[in-house]
């Protein structure tokens, strides 16, 4: 590093982002929550205590264990307990994280993608298919998301054959929920699309002969990212909370896959017999998860755009 | 004003054929419907003949003029998961549904309305932050973990409610079963309208409280503080009253959300209604009976929209001059 050009790192520090972060301590607690499930979901196969899905790992004898307390016949000590076949529920909660996450973040992705190529060419090219998009917008957020994603769900299992249902369970599920999701990120790049294309540097741009596809991706795009992450994060939280939700209604992902919408629903058997830790734990995990997001992409919003309230 | 309506309804009828298409799609092309009508042993000269008798070798868009006409007259077929007619079907399974949106609806805009007159006018009280927090969480907090939350309290630790059903129903005429009239029916009503209505109360809540400081800050009610009008004149009188069209609409806006998410709702409480009827549906994919759910939801929302669309263009003159789509 020399000493005239800070690095990046540093200048990254320097930021009046990061300045802002470093000031909020809600904003560092919802980061070190969220951050701390993520990687825990992501590292799951090396960080859980079992494989919970691998049955010659599990003992039937392990069956109903309370949280902290050793079995009566084995005598294993399980964090959280461990649910009716014996199972861990650490583990499962962490396998379970792996898929609610994946999904979530896949169907932002997908939603994202769409909604900004949609919106760029909206907001550049104006005229009809900017007057579909917006009717077709205006009829989309008409309806809750929740259910045109589970429309979109119900739908589309309709149209595949019963043998591969189970299989594409999942990217049906992502496509459903980045369906119901993505007209949010079309409208915003639409209406920034607009105010930028007429500035100076895309005139410039234009002059020397640049291909509109180059001017929408590597100058108005950046320059609209601020919005788009916002939303992203945003929608983050409201993807894993849909996904949740189908979930547990025993629509969305299969059951050889559970996530916690699928632990939260087998819990919810296990409430009246007593076995209260089947369901808490993934409970709290998903609320954990869903509110950390969720206040980190207010606080964004808020850091990004101080004229937005 | 003519010019307005007529556009508005043809974009709802725009909307409501476009959905017909997409249920016409999927009633049509998903699946065989000879296969879901004849056993294995029919001859393919009985399925042909059944065929012909049901019109679909006729070009797709007679079809479709069809399935409308018969969609216009409330005809969708037959289940195939449950062999009944889906009308009947969903006609049975209304008033459970209907009865709970109402009471939740209900529910959530004047509790929501009180507590949001309440956070507003003490504004920096104790019991308002509380209020304004816990709202935030009950906004990250999925609906269906609400209830569950809620069966566990109330239906297994304390045992004071029951946990699903509708309790005792009682018959009124020959299409409508009420629960209100009994008492195990009215119990049975308590967990699911509280947990229905709590995202849309903590929305409304909200939604009042921003509009009632954005009125206690204007000249007129300074001016009426001015007057010497007794607090209770100027909060209740002035601030409140004007703050009421916009939540109003909103809340008649979502009572179209309070229907969708009576899915969840019936679900967790095993609600006999349309919404767990739909959610069996997707699980099985029993189509006459998805398709006719999407009509009718479709239809829910494009009538509330159209409705409070107008209320809108009749309470707010600013509107005129605008184009209508910006009303909400």
């Amino acid at each position: 590093m020399t000493s005239k050009t800070p690095g990046r790192l540093y200048r990254l520090w320097d930021s009046d982002l990061a300045y802002a972060f470093r000031t909020a301590p809600v904003a560092i607690v919802a980061t070190l929550v969220a951050l701390t499930i993520i990687f825990c979901a992501v590292f799951a196969p090396w960080l859980a205590p079992m494989n919970p899905y691998n049955p010659a790992g599990l003992n039937l004898m392990n069956g109903f264990t309370p949280p902290m307390e050793p079995n009566a016949f084995t005598g294993e000590t399980f964090l959280m307990g461990a649910d009716n076949q014996g199972r861990d529920m650490l583990s499962t909660i962490m396998y379970g994280t792996r898929t609610s996450l994946f999904v979530g973040a896949m169907a932002v992705l997908f939603a994202m993608v769409l909604g900004i190529s949609v919106g760029l060419y909206a907001g550049w090219r104006g005229g009809w298919v900017d007057g579909a998009l917006m009717r077709v917008a205006d009829v989309q957020l008409a309806f809750p998301a929740i259910l045109i994603a589970l429309l979109i769900f119900g739908i589309a299992r309709g149209f595949i054959p019963d043998n591969l249902r189970d299989q594409l369970a999942i990217w049906v599920l992502i496509v459903a929920i980045g369906l119901s999701d993505w007209v949010q990120f079309a409208r915003v790049v639409r209406g920034a699309t607009m105010v930028e294309k007429n500035k100076e540097y895309v005139q410039a741009a234009r002059v020397i002969g640049a291909h509109p596809a180059k001017i929408m991706f590597r100058h108005i795009l950046p320059n609209v990212m601020g919005p788009v992450l916002v939303i992203a994060t945003i929608s983050l939280a409201l993807a894993i909370i849909a996904e949740a939700t189908l979930s547990f209604l025993g629509v969305g992902v299969p059951p050889t896959q559970p996530s916690l919408g699928t632990l939260i629903r087998i819990g919810q058997g296990f409430l009246i017999s007593g076995e209260w830790w089947i369901l808490l734990f993934p409970s709290l995990t998903l609320l954990a998860l869903a509110l950390s997001v969720n206040l980190l992409g207010d606080w964004l919003r808020d850091a990004l755009n101080p004229r937005l309230r | 004003m003519i010019a307005f309506i007529l556009r508005r309804l043809l974009q709802s009828v725009i909307v409501m054929i476009a959905v017909a298409a997409v249920s016409f799609t999927l009633f049509r092309f998903v699946g065989d419907p000879i296969n879901s009508m004849v056993g294995q042993e029919a001859s393919i000269a009985d399925r042909q003949a059944l065929r012909d008798s049901l019109g679909l070798n006729d070009p797709i868009i007679l079809q479709f003029g069809r399935f409308l006409g018969n969609a216009l007259q409330g005809e969708f077929g037959i289940s195939y998961r449950l062999q009944m007619p889906v009308t009947e079907l969903i006609l049975q399974r209304l008033p459970a549904t209907i009865e709970l949106a109402l009471v939740s609806g209900l529910l959530a805009f004047v509790v929501g309305l009180a507590l949001g007159v309440y956070t507003a006018l003490r504004r920096r009280g104790v019991l308002s932050n509380v209020i304004m927090t816990a709202s935030l969480i009950g906004v990250s907090l999925p609906t269906f973990l609400i209830g569950v939350l809620l069966i566990w309290v109330f239906a297994v630790e304390l045992r004071w409610l029951p946990s699903n059903g509708r309790g005792e129903v009682v018959a009124l005429g020959d299409w409508w079963s009420t629960g209100f009239l009994t008492h195990s029916g009215r119990l049975a009503l308590i967990l699911p309208a509280v947990t229905l209505g709590l995202y849309q109360m903590t929305l409304i809540m909200r939604l009042v409280r921003a509009e009632m400081l954005e009125v206690l800050r204007t000249d007129y009610i300074k001016f009426a503080r001015a007057r010497g009008l007794s607090a209770r004149a100027v909060n209740f009188g002035h601030a409140l009253k004007n703050t009421l069209v916009p939540v109003i609409t909103i809340t008649g806006l979502q009572l179209g959300s309070i229907i969708a998410f009576s899915i969840i709702t019936e679900t967790v409480f095993n609600w006999p209604g349309v919404g767990a009827l739909f959610i069996n549906s997707v699980r099985f994919v029993d189509v006459p009976v998805m398709a006719a759910y999407l009509m009718m939801i479709a239809l829910i929302f494009v009538v509330i929209n159209l409705i409070v669309d107008l209320l809108y263009y009749a309470v707010d003159p600013r509107l005129r001059v605008d184009r209508a789509g910006k009303a909400h």
